[in-house]
């Protein structure tokens, strides 16, 4: 499969041409709208600590005997941005490459295209509103119905009758085992077990364009947690959810700087458990922070999984020139 | 033997699954973009045939599977076992026992090449070639020059496979089969 003769393209030459013209699309949308294309390193000395995410990292010399440093090839363009926000940006948007290590498969390749943007003043609803215009824009609809929004809980009572931020991780383990035949011994905390049943069994039951909104506030990442009318910590986070599969995560962003060492430092804790490599909290990010960063909503988009859609294919291999094993 | 870590998974990889040697058939990756990854993963169980549909979380590891298969020339049975030899020029033999020459009993011919399934160095499965020539045990009087009128009539090989065969053939008639749907293909050659 992987010999190295293989030189010819996984995409063929008229998906070539649809990506050409998605990107167009896209640029065009922001361009309409005032939003400002940015450039941030791809390169850099810092790296998001999420212990879901695995950076790759590169070898840096300052000359070919120096001592090597460590960088990190970007998992999103995030800090980044966010510096540029809190350096009076206004709203930015960014398309271009990113990297995780070790995800491969139908949808993942290891390097992707990410379309990134961010807006002072939005609500999470006036994303979504927006994240649905650009998506109509790209795919070129007119006639579909406005996209649905379900919260998480709703979500998980409709489909398996259990409210996933209240029930205990006894229960949730013994369903989640009886779902999917995982061995229990792995289901170490809820949020395994809800990412274990929302992986498998929810989200590929939407079919029809949907956001969920209001993730548990263990799974908040980088977004602000809030009550919600029940009372209960949420993240204000979405995910837009098409045939099945991940197309965009937003967030009302977290501007407090303190509240985002805090989430550095848990993080960096749930590596040492799990036996990662450490990675250090960004300093320049929660100087921006303590400057202060507009109160804005930020997110982020998968471009190749954008033209499968476009084009109807099943695997992303063949939306890339040349996947991990050709390139 | 080898350990695989879930992202080394990939179809045909062979690995112990509850005590049993596996194939995998299909590895799927699922990961929400913040949260934890798991592959789902479908394997056949290489001793009983059995597809088994397992969830395994990212990064966890499995043992490999120590399996190899190589082509051998079937000798003999003495009603226990079934006796084949490697051609690969060391004329090592094997006995496969009832369980591993289950799919290719039917069709056992001696001198003929079969694939062997090897667990630990033990057979678990024999395969035989897509086409095999047997002879015509046992069968109905043939009806001479009847090539046309399409029916069938049951005839025992000397394997002892039953075959439906057109109405023409004979007792001794050499006849092509298909190992794979089990059914009659052409008349190779009188015998």
């Amino acid at each position: 499969m992987t010999t190295s003769s293989h030189w010819q393209p996984a995409a063929t030459l008229a998906t070539l041409a649809a990506r050409a013209a998605l990107n167009a699309r896209l640029r065009h949308f922001f361009a309409a709208r005032g939003v400002l294309e940015v450039e941030t390193p791809q390169l850099c000395h810092h790296s998001g600590t999420d212990p879901h995410l695995h950076p790759v990292t590169a070898a840096y010399q300052p000359y070919p005997q120096a001592t090597v440093q460590t960088l990190y090839l970007q998992t999103s363009p995030e800090f980044a941005m966010k510096r540029l926000l809190a350096a009076g940006s206004g709203a930015i948007y960014q398309m271009g490459k990113a990297f995780r290590n070790g995800e491969r498969g139908t949808r993942h390749n290891p390097e992707f295209t990410m379309l990134e943007w961010y807006r002072p003043g939005f609500t999470l609803t006036q994303l979504m509103d927006e994240v649905e215009a650009l998506v109509f824009h790209a795919l070129q609809l007119t006639t579909a119905p406005a996209m649905q929004r379900v919260s998480y809980r709703q979500l998980f009572v409709e489909q398996l009758g259990i409210d996933p931020h209240l029930i205990t991780l006894d229960p949730l383990k013994a369903l989640t085992v009886g779902k999917t035949g995982v061995d229990p011994s792995v289901l170490n905390s809820r949020a395994t077990c809800l990412d274990l049943l929302y992986g498998h069994l929810i989200e590929p039951a939407l079919i029809e364009p949907v956001f969920v909104y209001h993730y548990p506030a263990e799974q908040a990442a980088l977004a602000r947690v809030v009550n919600d009318s029940q009372g209960q910590p949420v993240a204000l986070r979405f995910e837009l959810v098409m045939h099945g599969m991940e197309i965009a995560n937003g967030y009302d962003e977290l501007c407090d700087a303190a509240e985002q060492a805090r989430r550095f430092d848990a993080d960096r804790e749930s590596r040492r458990q799990q036996q990662l490599p450490d990675i250090a909290a960004d300093q320049r990010l929660l100087a921006a922070l303590t400057h202060g960063m507009p109160a804005c909503a930020g997110v982020a988009l998968g471009v190749d999984r954008l033209l499968m859609l476009k084009l109807g294919t099943r695997t992303i291999d063949e939306v890339l020139t040349f996947p991990l094993e050709h390139a | 033997m080898a350990v695989y870590s879930t992202n080394e998974f990939k179809t045909g990889l062979k690995v112990m699954l509850d005590g049993d040697p596996c194939s995998i058939m299909e590895n799927e990756y699922v990961k929400p973009g913040k949260g934890q990854g798991f592959n789902r993963v479908r394997l056949r169980n290489l001793l009983n045939g059995r597809v088994w549909e397992r969830t395994f979380k990212g990064g966890e590891t499995i043992d490999g599977a120590d399996i190899s298969e190589s082509s051998m020339e079937y000798l003999y049975s003495d009603g226990e076992f079934w006796h084949f030899m490697k051609t690969d020029g060391s004329f090592e033999q094997i006995a496969a026992d009832k369980n591993a020459i289950a799919e290719a009993l039917n069709w056992l011919k001696e001198q003929e090449q079969y694939i062997v399934m090897l667990w630990n160095d033990a057979p678990i499965s024999v395969t035989p070639p897509n086409f095999v020539e047997l002879e015509v045990a046992e069968t109905d009087p043939g009806l001479r020059g009847d090539t046309a009128t399409g029916g069938t009539k049951p005839a025992k090989l000397v394997s002892g496979a039953s075959v439906r065969v057109p109405l023409f053939v004979d007792r001794g008639d050499v006849l092509r089969i298909d190992t794979r749907t089990g059914e009659y293909v052409n008349r190779a050659k009188k015998a």
